[in-house]
Order: C-alpha cells, then structure tokens, then sequence
C-alpha cells in the first residue's frame, strides 16, 4: 500500500483518506472555468490535532496541500495546482461557543454558513452573522480565506474579514497558534490591542497556513425585513443615489445590479435596498429616510421605486437568495463564473459599460451588478457570465471574457477578488515590488518547503 | 441512459443545496452525511455520472458504492436550486443504477438481494408460503370482496419487527370494523426497492405478477402497510395496468380518528418521523399526524428537520436491505434518533416497516432505550385503546 496514503490513513481515519479515482475526478475541478488538476489525495480531518499531524507528514514528505471549504469559489482556488493532498475541511463544524452577552461567535472552519445561520436561529434568535450570497454549504473558514463579503457588509463593517475576532492557525510546520484576544485570554472578542497577525492568513487562500477556528463577531437580528427596488436608466447617476442612501444609515444591505433577462429590464440599474427594524414605527421612519434620500431624483421623473409584490419580497428578504444559484442554468449548462472586482463606488459607470462592451465582443450574456462594502469604502462589482458545461467553445469564450475582465477591472482601478491563477498574476504585475517581496518573504518564513496551495500568489515563470 | 436525462446531466452546477435541508441545520442527504466525500452528495453523483458516460472515469467497486449508497429519500429534489433538473435527479440516480445492473456492475449485497429477488420472491430467501405467517391467530380473512385489500409487503411478511407492525395495523383494522382482508401467499413483492436498486425488468415482473392477482380477484381499494409499497402500486402500476384506489394505512386511520374509532387516552410525548416514501415521494405529511393528534393526551412534538425536511432513516432506495450506508455515529439512523431524544418525546412514532426497523436499531445502538421507544402509529392508537 503507498506509505503516504498509510500514514494520512493512521491519521484521520481510513474513512477520510481516499485516492480513489472518483474522488481524484471531483476534487481536481470546481464549477468555474478553470483547468482541471488531480490531487493525489482527498482527506477530511476532524480536528485541529488531526489537522496539525496532516500538515507534518506534508512537509516533512514536500507534499502540496489544499485547504477546502465548501468547494464554491468557481475560480479555481482549490484545484490543486500541484498535486498532492486536498484538505476537506467539511468535518470540522462545530459551533463551538456563542457568547450572547458579546456578541461573537467561534465555530471550527469547516462549519458551514447555513449551519451557524440555523443555529443562531434557534438557539439566539436575536443574533445574526453576516452570510455571502454563495449557497449555504460555503464555509465559514473558505470565506475568509478569500476575503469574503456579503449581507451586511454594507452596514456592519466591510468585509467578512473585517468581522474577525480571532483565528486559529495550523502553520506549516504543523504547529498551532491562537491570533487574537484568544492568544492571550479564553476570550475570542477582539483582534486588537496585540499586534494583528491574522491578517497573515487572511485573503492568502490558504498559502500561508490552515485555518482551523474562527471567532466572528455577531450582529442584531430584528424581526422585521423589509425590500426596496431603486430603478434608474442613468447609469452615471448611480454613485450619487448610492451615497444618498447609504449616508442615510438606514439600510442593512445595498447592492446595485443590472441584468438582460427578463428583457424589460434591459437598460435599467436596479438598486436593492435591505431594511430591517425592531417595530412598524421604526420601519416606517427607516423606508421614509430612504424614500427621501432619494426624493429628487423621483419627482424629476428621473428615477423611482419599482413596486414589489409580497411574492417577490419574500424571495429578496432572504440571505442567501437561490436564485443565484439558478443564474447557472441560463445557457441550460450548468456553469457560471464571474471576476468580483473590489473597486471604489465612483468606477460604477466605467465598470458597467466596460462589462457591456467585452460581452458585446464575445457575444456572452452576463449579469452584473455590485454590493456596497463598509459604508461605501468600495463595493464588490461582479461580471457574472454563465456558460455551457458541455460546450467546451462556449466554456473557451467565457475563459476569454473573464480574463479580459480581470484586465479591465484592474484598469479602471479595482482589483480582482478571489481571482484565478492567471488574475492573480495580473495583479502581481502591477503591485509594488516591495509589496510582492514582502509577501514572499513572509511566505518563505511560514512555509519554507513552499507546501502551502502552491501555485496561488506566486509570479509564475 | 434515456436521452432524456443523458441530455441533462451537464446542467447540475453542484452547488450543494442538495446536501442541506432548507432550514440548512445539518446535512440531510443521508449519503453524504456518512461518507463526507463530495463525491457522495448528489451533485457530485451528477458529475461523476457525465465522466462516467463520458469515459472519463471507469466502473471502478467504488463507483458503484457512491451510486448504491442513494437511499433515494428525494431531500436534493426538495433542496435543489435548479427548477429545471430537480425534479429528476433521483430518476437520473435510478436510472444509472440500471445501466449499472445491465453491465452486472453492482456491490455483493446488491447482488444478493436481487438474486433473492429473483429465486425466492423476497430478501429474506424464505418459502413463498410463509407470506401469510404474520397474520397466524388474528383470524383475518383472505381477500374474496371485502371493500379493501391489506396489502403487507415484503418486510411486513416477513421481518420480526414488520410483522408486529402488521399485525397491529390488521388488528386495529379489524377492532374498527374496516371490511378488509389480505392476500397472504399470494402476495408477490410490490418491486418498489427492486425498482429503485436499478433492475428494471425484475420489477416489471413483480408488478405484472401482483396486478395479476389483484385484478383476477377483483381487487379495487388497497391499504398498504408500507410506504414503499403504498409508492409503487400508486404511482407505478398504473403504467403497468394495475389501476387502484391506494392508501397508506394512515390514511385510512387519519379517516377513521375523525368518527368511527372510539378514542382512548394515551398521556405521552410523541414526535413523528416522515418516511420518505409517504412524505417527499408522496406529499402525504398530515395523515398520521391527524391519526396521533386526535389521541388524547398526547402532546405531538415536532424534531426540526420535519415534514419535507425530514431526514431519512437511511433505508430507503433498497439500503435496508443492502446495508451500503452501515451503521455508525454518522449514519442516518443514529442521527435521527438522537435528534428526536431532543425533542423530549418519549415515544418515536414511524409509519413504515423500513424506518421502524432502522429506527429501532439505532436506539439500541445509541443506547437511547431509556429515553425513548419506536412505535408505529396503528401501535400508538392501539395502546391508547387499551
């Protein structure tokens, strides 16, 4: 038997070790683009321990390992670029603690979002935590692996990175570290006032390290959702009507979009408003600020609020939304991807008519649209383009776009989020060389055997 | 392949709704919760099933592990985001298994119960004569014209737990005065769990056996005791002729709580566990809990995962008898159990043989027996009676 597959196996498990063809096949590709590589393990720990003995063997043998999560990131991030093992990280799930008093939570990486979002729901009810638009079985570790946003984004803070209270960390060398207020006391509320080194493993995709807990701060979860729908045809005028309502602080969540399908909506930039309140008075006054923001613009006839009917609220109030996942079968292919650009709020127009331009060009369909992070700071626009699975010219030409997107968007001034390998390199080009040899460095000293996702934040030769 | 799926199959985006229920509060697909592997969740099923076809991956041990670990419980046509293939999945599952069972690519314990199928006419390779041995003492009559025929099933005929299942249903049929009888050897398997293990024509057989009878004697209204059979005779025999008026018995008992059975009082806390064959395959969620509500005293308390997120026992799509998924901490059984220990019901309500059997066992192996019992609904109603 291969000694390698013997000593995981001694591990985790025989259950959770397996080279076998099948699962070789599904673990070397994601949904996205991207070209396929085999691993020549898949492995599911259970614990950080178990984790930690994974990581050992690896780099004492130089095998490649591959943190995982949900496997959702479409862009190619968990395909072992060379090799070696893939760490399924899905077996770790625990909600570990929820202090209600503080507000945070800590759950081990694999935990999925829908999970904590069921837990809280019924064990805190008063308590949320900020989920992405990615299908409920995306982890909460993979989400921060990549920088991740989402629903509260705009109002609670930015990025879900920034909502971090404190890390555990299996480094390469198969050691474990506590970052953050964890480090020094058995509290997780806090990264600061100690010097942050989470930031070392945040946003790296698992290059430097493995992330195994997370503590994650909660927010106020009123009981009443509510939906607005902004629609405007001056795509120019979208900065400012954004501002109006943010400045407001009256929405949870903002997010901007623009779509072909249904064909009325052609032309038209659509802006979804998310408001939550703890009583009808206060709804009222909060749809009302709202309403006001933007009244200008309503009464020059220039814009207005599109009416929902009840149908259509209950399927906007909800986070996630499934029909995201249904924008994967507008070519009856089962495929999308998409370049999330992290850019300022004013590139909005520049950033849409280059997306209606490079779709023109390779006569693709798309949807794009942008969510509002951290109160304005930037938002997370996205060219979503959707391709055949059984259409390897189609699944060629949507490759193209993208990559050009990634081009553009770091033209206009954004930068590619959670990028491909090839987007990656295109944002290497352009970062200061004193940046990328800091990056280097820090990585060498973390991982000296390079057996961190290799492949990923790396110039290529 | 039938075209029809085979022109389909690229469109799963193996997004991994699939795996939850929509509440998202823990894998509900029971094959991916035993095994973890992607590749057992239904999306990766649909992927492997296109490299498969495509030649990309061959007809390893292991593929047929994934493919026979199904317990076709139907929780990813509940959960999937794609309106489009939703609906078929399970089909498309069934229908790889066929392709599977053609090219006689299938794990032993598959081999073994359609070969057992095939000689005896039941898993349990016992005499065709021993079919009506469950029914010894409580003087049911044969089925001649009575209005309903008790339709028992394999696991009602023959499993030490499926026969005190039937033979409460029968005796609490029997009490109320519901003109019924059985057919006892006659009785040819319902070829539902054949149908889903893949082999298509074995079930053909079956069926065309059992319409057969039904239809030489006349049989219009059947009860079955198993939701499996309960399926099969509703949604498939049509197709093959056999055109019945079909109830589970909890339909029936649903009915008769209403007026004509005289109530008795049963002080406990009661949770009910959906099969899937009663539930997702056939929309039916209120009977039995109409059935155990119009008991007084017992307090019905809901498990979260309930009604069409009900998790399944784990022995659905031919598992109970093939036993690819096993037991252990992760397997659907024992997670099932333990979740209705937290409801603080003292009594697990089941309406079906299959998941009474699975559900039993798993209490014993999570060493929960102090803290609950399985029963099926008729044994609740009857206990109230007492």
């Amino acid at each position: 038997m291969d000694t390698i597959y013997k000593k995981i196996a001694d591990i985790v498990g025989s259950n959770y070790v397996s080279n076998a063809a099948e699962e070789l096949y599904i673990y070397s590709r994601d949904q996205g683009v991207q070209p396929a590589r085999l691993p020549d393990y898949v492995v599911m720990p259970n614990s950080t321990e178990e984790v930690q003995k994974i990581v050992a063997l690896a780099n004492k043998e130089k095998i490649p390992i591959v943190p995982m999560g949900g496997a959702l990131v479409l862009s190619g991030l968990t395909i072992p670029q060379r090799g070696g093992i893939v760490l399924d990280m899905k077996r770790m799930n625990r909600i570990l603690e929820v202090n209600e008093k503080s507000h945070y939570a800590v759950v081990e990486a694999g935990t999925s979002q829908g999970m904590l979002q069921a837990y809280l729901k019924k064990h805190h009810p008063k308590l949320k935590h900020s989920v992405p638009d990615a299908p409920p079985v995306a982890t909460i570790g993979g989400n921060i692996a990549i920088h991740g946003s989402g629903h509260l984004s705009q109002s609670e803070g930015g990025f879900h990175t920034e909502m971090v209270t404190g890390l555990e960390v299996v480094l390469a060398s198969g050691e474990a570290v506590k970052l953050g207020s964890c480090s020094t006391v058995p509290k997780w509320f806090s990264r600061a006032p100690i010097p942050d080194l989470a930031g070392l493993f945040m946003g790296w995709n698992g290059t430097t390290g493995v992330i195994t807990k997370i503590g994650l701060k909660l927010f106020p979860s009123p009981k009443l959702k509510d939906v607005m729908m902004f629609m405007t045809e001056d795509v120019d005028s979208i900065t400012d009507i954004l501002f109006r309502i943010i400045d407001t602080e009256m929405a949870e969540d903002i997010a901007f979009f623009v779509s072909p399908k249904p064909a009325y909506f052609e032309g038209y930039q659509l802006i979804m408003i998310s408001v939550v309140a703890n009583s009808e008075k206060e709804m009222k006054l909060r749809l009302e600020l709202i309403r006001e923001s933007v009244r200008e613009y309503i009464d020059s006839k220039e814009a207005g609020f599109l009416p929902l009917p009840p149908y259509m609220k209950v399927k906007l109030v909800g986070a996630p939304q499934k029909n995201l996942s249904e924008f994967a079968d507008v070519m009856k292919g089962g495929g999308f991807e998409y370049v999330g650009a992290i850019m300022p709020v004013e590139s909005i127009p520049e950033a849409y008519r280059a997306g209606l331009e490079i779709t023109s060009k390779h006569d693709i369909t798309y949807s794009m649209g942008a969510r509002i992070v951290g109160r304005g700071s930037c938002v997370m626009f996205y060219y979503a383009y959707p391709f055949n699975r059984a259409d390897s010219k189609n699944i060629e030409t949507v490759a193209k776009a993208l990559e050009e997107t990634n081009e553009k968007a770091l033209e206009i001034g954004g930068i590619p989020w959670k990028t491909e390998i090839s987007g990656q390199q295109l944002i290497l080009e352009r970062m200061e060389p004193g940046t990328y040899k800091m990056m280097t460095e820090i990585r060498k000293l973390l991982d000296p055997n390079g057996i961190m996702n290799p492949g990923n934040w790396e110039v290529q030769s | 392949m039938k075209q029809e799926y085979a022109d389909i199959i690229h469109r799963c985006f193996r997004c991994g709704w699939c795996k939850l229920p929509t509440n998202y509060q823990d894998f509900n697909c029971p094959a991916y919760l035993k095994y973890r592997f992607e590749t057992f969740s239904s999306g990766g099923r649909m992927w492997l099933l296109r490299a498969w076809l495509n030649g990309d991956i061959t007809t390893s041990e292991r593929l047929q592990q994934i493919f026979f670990s199904c317990v076709t419980c139907k929780n990813c046509v509940e959960a999937c985001a794609l309106p489009h293939i939703k609906d078929k999945l399970v089909d498309i599952f069934i229908a790889a298994r066929e392709d599977l069972v053609e090219k006689s690519a299938v794990p032993p314990p598959v081999r073994d119960y359609l070969k057992a199928m095939s000689i005896s006419g039941n898993p349990y390779k016992k005499p065709q004569a021993e079919r009506g041995t469950w029914a010894e003492g409580l003087d049911i009559p044969k089925y001649t014209d009575q209005e309903y025929l008790f339709f028992v099933g394999d696991v009602g005929s023959y499993d030490e737990v499926g026969m005190k299942m039937a033979r409460s249903v029968a005796t609490l049929l029997s009490d109320t005065g519901v003109s019924f009888g059985i057919l006892g050897e006659d009785e040819t398997s319902d070829g539902n769990d054949v149908k889903a293990l893949g082999e298509a024509g074995l079930y053909e057989h079956l069926a065309k056996q059992n319409i057969g009878i039904l239809n030489e004697r006349g049989v219009k209204k059947i009860i079955t005791l198993s939701p499996h059979g309960y399926n099969a005779i509703k949604n498939e025999y049509p197709e093959a002729g056999g055109n019945f008026e079909v109830y589970h018995y909890t339909q029936v008992l649903g009915l008769m709580m209403n007026d004509t059975m005289p109530k008795g009082t049963l002080n406990a806390k009661v949770t009910f566990h959906d099969p899937c064959y009663l539930g997702r395959w056939n929309d039916e969620y209120w009977a039995p809990r109409f059935a155990l509500g119009s008991i007084p005293g017992i307090e019905l308390a809901e498990m979260d995962r309930n009604m069409k997120n009900a998790l399944c026992c784990g022995g659905g799509g031919g598992n109970f008898f093939t036993d690819i998924l096993g037991t252990g901490k992760d397997s659907a059984a024992q997670v099932r159990v333990s979740e209705a220990v937290e409801t603080g019901a003292e009594i697990l309500a089941v309406a079906c043989p299959l998941c009474y059997k699975m559900l039993d066992d798993a209490v014993k192996a999570e060493d929960l027996g102090e803290k609950i019992r399985v029963m099926d609904v008729a044994e609740i109603v009857n206990e109230s009676r007492k």
